[in-house]
């Protein structure tokens, strides 16, 4: 399927979500310009990790008002797949394509290290390829990464399912020492309500091959590659018009 | 050297101070020195040009007590691509790639302002190896704080490490590994070297030499603001005093988010072919960038101050070439290709813009508001810029010269535990049990963890990374080949404290050690110098025997010196660091899937110790904590260290070996337990047949090389073979369980060792509150 991985001026992580996606999963993966507002056709939009405008001001903040985002938020409203990480997280929070805000961590320091994150909702297109509660293995690197939300939103949310990651210790249990931020609910990843965008701290992209440590991040990107297949599909089988014109040939 | 024989003469400019003698000693030059200035010039300087040599012909720019003696450094061999007077040497690492790598100190600035001096130091040290044409690829620092409980050490250690995270992380380079020594010596003068390593594409290195004059000069990246100012001469050129505080405007500000666009920018320029030569505007910005591309090509240059970016109105023309501002870059553009260049650099949302050109005439001109402010020969201010020899004596007491390293006590043995607070509490009469030593050494900052630090790094940024920090050396690899290359920084004060040769040599081989036991040949290094000041003989003894050791070492080893710098006058009131040269290997991975870690990972596998000679008590934490030490260093037999070496590579490109921990601080008791620190699950060991019982030399010496090995039963003759005439043999073996059992000395649970090891930093910052 074809991927587009969003490039702004500060994005760190672009090129191993371009080198996960391309050469380690055999996609089709290309970079994105944050001055154009062309999407090119793709099928999923990546916004990747790092200091997007440095991060001045606030995490994301001035990201949101780049030219690639008006089509990206169109992109999304028209049912696309957005996958925001770490800052692109952050991103998609300013964005308001996601609720919630992401703030400091609560040691007030960046953390860098592997953790484990619970999987809470298999029904969606970021984590159909996982088992429920299964716990994936994946890296943090990150200053601001503590998750809140209002309390009533955070109901709604988990009601509908819209935690999909909440970090745990290794045998999947919920506990404080297993937080390593300090976010609201130990959540480490939420998608919007009708669950075609998703953002989370950690990085599925710097885990894909077992020489540097580790696999579990396949599982995202994976179920994302199966959902687009059983839609496209699906689509194919009934013939539906309205999901096939999503695809520009 | 008479002026130049244009009619025009730079002026003075309105409400510059007068230049004579007592101005120029207030810009720290000699007497003499003003004197040459102004025969260079056939005429008074301008405060301007009095400002431009000051800085030029600074320590820290003009390397001029050091240069005569660096030359002896050995900088050729097979893999060594790049001519001389270049930023840094190359290295070629197969695959037509080649390898780019420096280390240079921030150590001034990082003691007066620790976060932005730190910072500043990484950003300077990735402009030194993107500017080669090379993308950074990794970076790593040596940090040395004063003694953990010193009221300034908490702030420094939060500053420096804040700083290195906060650009590091910021301009996507991953910090790979490192070290960090806590010691009473560097309570008044703390270090904090950064390295980069960089990669490139054989044929692709840019240069730093100007060519075809009538070329244009652009000036691309931040704009020129006031900070920095006299940054290299005053601040980094000149002893630490209670007036330092006041030198803090002299620390830059650093915006790694402006250069991480500038790496991005200038590595596209690049690629156009359109640049002809390039150069960070380090140490002395503008003047140093711009004489010394002119000099190095033999022409001239002419600067247009007008053309300049500003971030505020009215800088002075001694001002903009002297400002230190970060994330400048000077190139040297084809002519006519400069729309072409300046397009790359808009769509990076950066400046570019022509500031003047490259000229035949050898002089380096500056113009302002039509007036001529400087014009000086290119080579006065780089190439014969003073040299000095200066005179060098050996201390009659090494703790005369410098406050030694703790544990390392003089001959003489007096003044050097007082210097320690490590010491001051702890007497040689006691000594404690062999557990309880075990437990208190891996509870210093100094020998356990280092997490609280590298996890404040990102680490794993670009893909490569496939050992990071906390282990031996860290492994990156060379995506698309199946090679990888393995990098260590090493220093040791406290045996440079006690013999500045002997110290220095060894740190060479360490560094090769540590890389040999990820697997990976040695094939080249850089140095930082650190040093006290120069103008005391004592002082340039030290230095000369140094660098000294650094070559009898790499010229044993066959690891050229392809990079280096020198950072003189770490003092504080008339007391100097100890000698602190610092070393980073650079070693190849043939094969990726062959590298090693320090981990035991099966049960039954042989644990084998392999040395080149008897650990002794000398330089070590043991004797830091538990005794003060008379003991002098044992000799180093280079030949034998190139065999341990050679024998280390053979082991693991045969796949013979399971894991390679190289013996360091704390000695070999801390080595075997950490071996039994295996992330993936911690495993015991039971140790019955130490070289000799008991002592704790054996358990907790750190003077000889030595390694500890792992493999499995069937594989020891084979292993034995390859260390011929070094010291090899079983020492026990690696067990299911979780004890740690070292013959009747030690009998311990892994998990508790490890929970110590992994607190020892963290706890004392919680402590503190």
């Amino acid at each position: 399927m074809k991927w587009g991985v969003v490039r702004f001026p500060g994005s760190l992580d672009d090129t191993d979500a371009l080198w996960a996606l391309n050469h380690v999963m055999g996609q089709e993966a290309r970079a994105l310009w944050h001055k154009d507002e062309d999407l090119a056709g793709v099928q999923c939009v990546v916004l990747p990790g790092g200091f997007s405008y440095g991060d001045y001001l606030r995490c994301g903040a001035i990201a949101r008002f780049a030219p690639i985002m008006k089509s990206v938020v169109r992109f999304a409203n028209d049912g696309g797949l957005v996958l925001g990480i770490c800052n692109g997280f952050q991103i998609l929070c300013e964005a308001h394509l996601l609720p919630g805000a992401l703030m400091r961590n609560r040691s007030l320091s960046f953390i860098c290290e592997l953790v484990n994150v619970r999987i809470e909702n298999t029904a969606t297109p970021f984590t159909c390829a996982a088992r429920q509660g299964e716990v994936l293995r994946l890296p943090i690197k990150h200053g601001e990464g503590l998750y809140v939300a209002p309390a009533d939103e955070l109901r709604a949310m988990e009601e509908r399912g819209q935690v999909l990651l909440r970090y745990t210790d290794a045998a999947g249990r919920e506990r404080d020492d297993a937080n390593p931020n300090g976010s609201t609910r130990a959540i480490a990843g939420v998608a919007n309500a009708t669950f075609n965008v998703f953002g989370l701290m950690p990085h599925p992209e710097h885990a894909v091959e077992a020489a540097l440590g580790g696999e579990d991040g396949l599982k995202i990107f994976r179920s994302i590659v199966m959902s687009v297949e059983q839609a496209s599909a699906a689509a194919s089988a009934a013939r539906s018009s309205a999901a096939s014109s999503k695809t520009p040939a | 050297m008479s002026a130049a024989n244009s009619a025009e003469t730079p002026v003075a400019l309105a409400d510059e101070p007068a230049v004579d003698l007592e101005q120029a000693r207030a810009h720290g030059l000699t007497d003499d020195e003003y004197y040459a200035v102004q025969r260079w010039l056939g005429r008074t300087p301008t405060f301007t040009e009095l400002g431009v040599f000051s800085v030029m012909w600074s320590e820290h720019c003009s390397y001029k007590s050091s240069r005569r003696h660096l030359r002896m450094m050995p900088n050729q061999g097979p893999r060594v691509v790049g001519g001389p007077g270049e930023n840094a040497g190359a290295l070629e690492v197969g695959d037509g790639w080649v390898a780019v790598f420096k280390i240079e100190s921030h150590n001034h600035p990082s003691f007066v302002e620790p976060y932005q001096g730190a910072a500043t130091g990484v950003g300077g040290i990735l402009r030194d190896i993107f500017t080669m044409g090379a993308r950074p690829v990794a970076s790593m620092d040596s940090l040395k704080f004063g003694a953990f409980d010193h009221p300034r050490t908490r702030y420094l250690l939060g500053g420096v490490v804040g700083g290195i995270g906060g650009y590091g992380n910021c301009v996507g380079v991953p910090t790979v590994g490192g070290e960090v020594m806590f010691d009473a010596a560097y309570n008044g003068n703390i270090l904090v070297n950064a390295f980069c390593l960089g990669l490139a594409r054989r044929g692709e290195l840019q240069s730093a030499r100007a060519q075809g004059p009538g070329n244009p000069v652009m000036y691309v990246g931040s704009a020129t603001g006031r900070d920095g100012i006299h940054g290299a001469s005053l601040l980094a050129s000149a002893e630490f005093d209670a007036s330092s505080e006041a030198k803090r405007p002299t620390v830059q500000v650093g915006d790694p988010f402006t250069e991480k666009l500038l790496i991005e920018a200038c590595l596209e320029a690049m690629q156009s072919g359109a640049i002809v030569a390039i150069q960070d505007m380090g140490a002395a910005g503008l003047t140093s960038s711009s004489s010394e591309m002119a000099a190095r090509g033999g022409l001239g240059i002419e600067i247009d101050l007008d053309r300049i970016p500003l971030r505020e109105a009215g800088l002075t023309p001694y001002e903009m070439l002297l400002s230190e501002s970060q994330e400048r870059m000077l190139l040297v553009a084809e002519r006519g290709r400069e729309a072409e260049l300046a397009a790359i650099f808009s769509r990076w949302d950066l400046h570019a813009v022509v500031i003047g050109k490259i000229t035949e005439d050898r002089r380096w001109r500056v113009r302002w508001r039509g007036k001529l402010v400087a014009d000086i020969p290119a080579v006065a201010l780089t190439d014969e810029a003073p040299v000095y020899d200066r005179p060098a004596r050996e201390p009659s007491t090494a703790a005369a010269t410098s406050g030694t390293a703790s544990g390392a006590a003089s001959k003489s043995g007096a003044a050097s535990s007082a210097a320690s607070n490590l010491n001051a509490a702890s007497s040689a009469a006691f000594w404690p049990s062999p557990a309880a030593a075990l437990r208190r050494l891996l509870d210093s900052p100094n020998v356990g963890s280092k997490r609280w630090v590298y996890r404040q790094y990102d680490s794993m940024v670009q893909s490569n990374t496939m050992a990071g920090p906390g282990g031996d050396a860290a492994v990156l690899r060379i995506k698309g080949t199946n090679r990888a290359l393995a990098l260590k920084v090493d220093s040791n004060p406290r045996a440079c404290a006690l013999d500045p040769y002997v110290g220095a040599a060894a740190t060479v081989v360490e560094a090769a050690r540590n890389v040999a036991c990820a697997g990976a040949r040695p094939i080249g290094l850089t140095n930082c110098l650190n040093y006290g000041n120069p103008e005391r003989p004592e002082i340039m003894w030290q230095f000369i025997r140094g660098v000294e050791g650094i070559r009898d070492a790499a010229l044993a080893l066959e690891t050229p010196v392809v990079s280096g710098n020198v950072s003189f006058y770490n003092e504080t009131e008339g007391r100097a660091i100890p000698p602190t040269p610092t070393i980073a290997m650079l070693g190849v991975i043939e094969d990726a899937g062959r590298r090693v870690t320090p981990f035991f990972k099966h049960p039954g596998d042989a644990v084998i110790l392999v040395r080149t000679a008897a650990a002794t008590l000398a330089a070590s934490e043991y004797a830091a904590f538990f005794a003060g030490n008379t003991e002098s260093l044992a000799a180093l037999d280079l030949k034998r260290e190139r065999g341990l070496i050679e024998g280390l590579v053979a082991a693991a490109d045969r796949g013979l070996i399971r894991s390679a921990h190289d013996v360091a601080e704390g000695g070999l008791a801390v080595t075997l337990a950490q071996c039994c620190f295996n992330p993936d699950g911690v495993l015991g060991a039971e140790i019955d047949g130490m070289p000799e019982q008991g002592g704790a030399e054996v358990l907790f010496g750190e003077g000889a090389s030595t390694v500890v090995l792992s493999a499995a039963l069937g594989e020891i003759e084979k292993l034995r073979g390859l260390f011929g005439g070094i010291e090899f043999g079983v020492i026990g073996r690696v067990t299911e369980g979780t004890r740690l059992k070292v013959a009747e000395a030690i009998d311990e649970d892994v998990r508790e060792l490890m929970q110590i090891h992994e607190q020892a930093i963290a706890r004392r910052l919680a402590a503190h509150g």
